[in-house]
């Protein structure tokens, strides 16, 4: 263990140089073809099979998995990708403890599953690296949609209407298209510039024009994207965090996961990323999990999460929170912030332990704390937007809002849970409402 | 991509994936969902005589070999040909016909081996407008203790006779569906040429008791405790059926007729191989039973991304490739000479080709004390036995000898030219080359 784990305060480079590399490579190595056969041979190929009910894209896993089976993952790949575009990406990130994999009827019978996730990626893996774009675009329609957010849902509608011959200009706020993919996903389930080639990847089906730098309620307005283009997409994801609201989360150290994780992401050189030596994560879902797995890759000494309700009621799943116990993150249920104490930073954070009624039950616990992560859900920022449900804008089954001509989907539209793959199903749902709209089928 | 259409025999479907003459494509209800599911044709449940239809035992009628992980590998059964009545198939036959006109409907038929009999039967299939009848002569069980199905396949004079009525009687093309219960292939598909057959259709199922109950003593599947034997099919059995189909696109006398090939086709690879050794395109049965329609998308997809991938555009242009390569053993080449190379990154100590060379091949791998195993070239004769059993794929390899190398296991030199065995100065017959 190099000495610099003990040095108190938030510092760079804790660690030697091989552990920052071993820390942030690929949580899951990929599959090589042996093993991939190995594990597609395992595939019932059900009938009206669960695990494709369970996928939020409705991707064929039978049948994808077959063709790998058979020798063939490229047509697997064309088989993912015709339902989720970003299906290299979502084989990367995706829950799937939760989603396909815990539907297998092999995880009902024997408790594990077949590995749909790697072998998404496998067969994903396998037609992008030879940079083969699978679709082409239908005659152009001469019909132009607005899209504002190049995340997973703007890109996945982005994607479709393009393929569908209509031309498409993808709006970004931030410097690069990607959205949470480039910005957000933790580093070691998608290294090496994954979610930048993917966006490239995507943007070969032609017809996109990305522009970023430019935001929505900035230099372009809801009515004016309305009056140059024939249907608008909005899909910009929750850009604010919610505030903690005690006393003292005004100091210095007190921050937004989400920024943290995405200087972390951003870096060229992960060691010069600084973490506290005591870092205090407050939140129960992945932002909450990433932000304190990584700060413990990056060398903090100790680190904690707290979260104010009991483990099952987490968002993060089973197998994020194991994962973040084996990297050594404690993990504190009920309780919540109360003070940040410090002269200017914080040095400490107290919480009230409180009950099953969210009632403090008089018992606290005081941590040392460098850096307190707030990672307690982000909000949808904005004025002049469609009616909202709820924080969120509201929509029906096909993603259309209450303005006329405006779609919206992902993590800013009403419904569905926040992940990618959702993202990209309701993406790819607008887009087809809009071209029948556009196509005056409806 | 790939166009997979295909004409056979005249008869045009999206691609060369038919369902096969059995339960699939038992009624309308199955052949519509199957066309749904995007097959090209179905040759239809065989179709019997006018009148009370046939009865099938009401207990178990399958048998299967299953491979590990439950895989279906080999499925043994005892059904009937159709046991509904002839007018009912008759009539949906129409309508699925008629509403499905790009795709390939074949009308499966067995009848008593008398003129009247086919006289009978064959102006309504006529009337149903279906593309084509498939001559069932290959049933080996049940239908053959009453004198047809394998009992006509197994006597080419029958073949050929009733071939002949059936193109006397019939408009249409005419496909004789072959039993492989029998010594030599060859015979019947000429027979079948004779008769006037459009084409041969092969293989049926092939005689079978897949295993005994070692407490009731009776074979599986079990009737009141009494078996017979049944049809085997399924993957088990494509080797079988290759080779069968392999000897009738060599033989002079039955080449270049047209083939439709059946038995185990379970994915694209092996339609891809059937249509290589000379088929004009391929049945399905057992990979239909086992993973329902749907398994034809594979089927679809990986055929037509391996011809892209090759370059083929059409069916066409790799029929009967392999036919050319498909040769007498007399005229392998001796010259050729090879040598197993164990690939020791990939290796992991198993010792499976140690144990299998050592023990009943030419011990020629040698082992060492931490369990290194590597190719003795002085004893290995290339048998390749130690590739197939090595769970690692392409862990060991044959590699050729270059020309001119000395043979360690020979100590001759490798020649360049080729020669056989007819020119081998070890054959008492040889003849000296040309
Ligand atoms: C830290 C973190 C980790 C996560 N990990 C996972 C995971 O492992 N697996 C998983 O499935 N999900 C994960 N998620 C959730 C997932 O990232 C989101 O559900 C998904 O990215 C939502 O996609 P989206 O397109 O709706 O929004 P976003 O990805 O947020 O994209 C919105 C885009 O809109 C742009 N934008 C915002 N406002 C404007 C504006 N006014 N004008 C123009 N552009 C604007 C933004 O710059 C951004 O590029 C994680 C989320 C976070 C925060
Ligand atoms: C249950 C069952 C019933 C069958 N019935 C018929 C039949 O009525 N007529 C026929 O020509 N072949 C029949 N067959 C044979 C199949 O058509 C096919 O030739 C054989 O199963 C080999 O193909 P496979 O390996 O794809 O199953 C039957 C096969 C099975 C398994
Ligand atoms: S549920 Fe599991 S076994 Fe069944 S099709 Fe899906 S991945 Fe295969
Ligand atoms: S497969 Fe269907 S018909 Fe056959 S035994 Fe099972 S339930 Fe009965
Ligand atoms: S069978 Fe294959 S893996 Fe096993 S010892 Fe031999 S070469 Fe190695």
């Amino acid at each position: 263990m190099a000495d610099r784990v003990f040095e108190p305060g938030v510092t760079a480079g804790r660690l030697d140089p091989a552990a920052y590399e071993a820390h942030f490579s690929d949580l899951h190595p990929p599959l090589d073809k042996h093993e991939a056969v190995v594990a597609a041979d395992r595939c019932y190929f059900c009938h009206d099979a669960p695990c494709i009910t369970a996928c939020p894209t409705d991707i064929d896993i039978p049948l994808f998995i077959r063709q790998i089976a058979t020798g063939t993952p490229d047509a697997a790949a064309k088989t993912i990708l015709s339902q989720n575009i970003m299906g290299g990406m979502c084989a990367r990130v995706c829950p799937t403890e939760q989603l396909c994999e815990e539907a297998c009827v092999r995880e009902m019978a024997e408790g594990k599953p077949v590995l749909i996730g790697q072998l998404q990626r496998y067969a994903t893996d396998h037609l992008q690296v030879q940079g083969v774009h699978p679709f082409v675009r239908a005659e152009p329609t001469g019909k132009r949609v607005a899209v504002v957010g190049a995340g997973p849902a703007g890109l996945s509608a982005a994607h479709r209407l393009a393929m569908l011959g209509h031309d498409v200009v993808v709006y970004d706020a931030k410097p690069k298209a990607g959205g949470l993919n480039e910005y957000g996903i933790a580093t070691y389930k998608t290294p090496d510039g994954f979610a930048q080639g993917e966006v490239d990847w995507l943007l070969k089906i032609g017809g996109i024009t990305v522009e970023t730098g430019r935001a929505l309620g900035a230099d372009l307005s809801l009515e004016g994207l309305r009056a140059k283009f024939d249907a608008v997409f909005l899909g910009m994801g929750l850009g604010g965090v919610n505030a903690l609201g005690v006393e003292g989360a005004d100091k210095d150290g007190v921050l937004d996961a989400v920024d943290f994780i995405a200087e972390l992401r951003q870096a060229s050189d992960v060691a010069s990323v600084p973490v506290g030596r005591d870092v205090v994560v407050i939140g129960g879902g992945m932002t909450a999990i990433d932000a304190a797995v990584q700060s413990k890759l990056l060398g903090a000494l100790n680190v904690t999460l707290v979260y104010r309700r009991g483990r099952d009621a987490m968002n993060a799943s089973v197998f994020e929170q194991d994962l973040a116990a084996s990297k050594g993150v404690r993990i504190v249920t009920h309780a919540t912030p109360k003070a940040v104490h410090g002269n200017g930073s914080v040095r400490e954070i107290e919480f009230d332990y409180v009950g099953d009624d969210m009632m403090p039950t008089g018992q606290t616990l005081r941590l040392a704390a460098d850096q307190v992560f707030k990672a307690i859900g982000q909000t949808l920022e904005g004025d002049a937007l469609p009616d909202l449900e709820g924080r969120k804008i509201a929509v029906d089954t096909n993603g259309r809002t209450s303005v006329k001509g405006v779609w919206a989907g992902g993590d800013c539209a009403s419904g569905g849970d926040d992940l990618t793959v959702t993202a990209v199903a309701e993406g790819r749902d607008a887009a087809m409402d809009i071209h029948a709209d556009l196509s005056g089928s409806v | 991509m790939a166009d997979l259409t295909t004409d056979f025999l005249g008869i045009k479907s999206p691609n060369p994936f038919w369902l096969a003459s059995a339960p699939p494509t038992d009624k309308e209800y199955n052949v519509r969902r199957a066309f749904e599911a995007g097959w090209g044709g179905v040759v239809w449940k065989t179709l019997g005589m006018e009148g009370p239809p046939v009865v099938n035992v009401n207990g178990p009628r399958y048998g299967v070999i299953h491979g590990a992980d439950r895989r279906v590998l080999g499925l043994n059964n005892i059904e009937l040909i159709t046991d509904r009545d002839l007018q009912t198939n008759l009539d949906e036959i129409t309508r699925v016909k008629r509403d499905w006109p790009d795709r390939a409907m074949i009308v499966s038929i067995m009848v008593p081996c008398e003129e009247q009999a086919w006289k009978d039967i064959l102006p309504k299939v006529e009337a149903t407008g279906a593309d084509g009848i498939e001559l069932n002569f290959g049933c080996p069980h049940g239908m053959s203790e009453r004198g047809m199905g394998a009992a006509v396949g197994q006597v080419p004079e029958y073949i050929e006779m009733v071939t002949r009525w059936c193109k006397q009687y019939y408009s249409k093309p005419v496909i004789v569906k072959l039993t492989p219960n029998i010594t030599d292939i060859r015979k019947p598909a000429e027979a079948a040429r004779r008769g006037g057959a459009d084409a041969v259709s092969l293989i049926n199922t092939i005689n079978s008791i897949v295993s005994v109950d070692l407490d009731t003593m009776s074979p599986h599947p079990s009737i009141d405790g009494k078996g017979t034997h049944g049809g085997y099919c399924g993957p088990a059995v494509k080797p079988i059926a290759l080779s069968m189909v392999s000897e009738i696109a060599r033989a002079p006398a039955t080449a270049g007729m047209p083939i439709s090939g059946i038995g185990g086709v379970t994915t694209w690879r092996d339609a891809a191989e059937y249509i290589t050794m000379g088929c004009g395109n391929v049945q399905v049965c057992t990979a239909a039973m086992t993973y329902g329609f749907k398994i034809v998308q594979e089927m679809i997809s990986g055929l037509s991304e391996w011809m892209d991938e090759k370059g083929h555009t059409s069916i066409d242009d790799f029929m009967g490739a392999a036919v050319p390569n498909t040769t007498d053993w007399q005229y392998l080449n001796l010259n050729y000479i090879a040598k197993a190379q164990i690939n020791q990154e990939d290796c992991i100590s198993c010792g499976r080709c140690y144990a299998a060379c050592e023990d009943t091949s030419h011990q020629a791998i040698a082992m060492s004390e931490d369990r290194t195993f590597t190719v003795i070239e002085e004893e290995c004769v290339a048998c390749n036995l130690c590739v197939e059993v090595c769970p690692v794929e392409n862990c060991i390899t044959m590699v050729e000898m270059d020309a001119g190398t000395v043979d360690p296991r020979t100590g001759k030199v490798v020649e360049d030219t080729y020669a056989n065995w007819t020119t081998h100065p070890n054959n008492p017959s040889a003849t000296a080359a040309e």
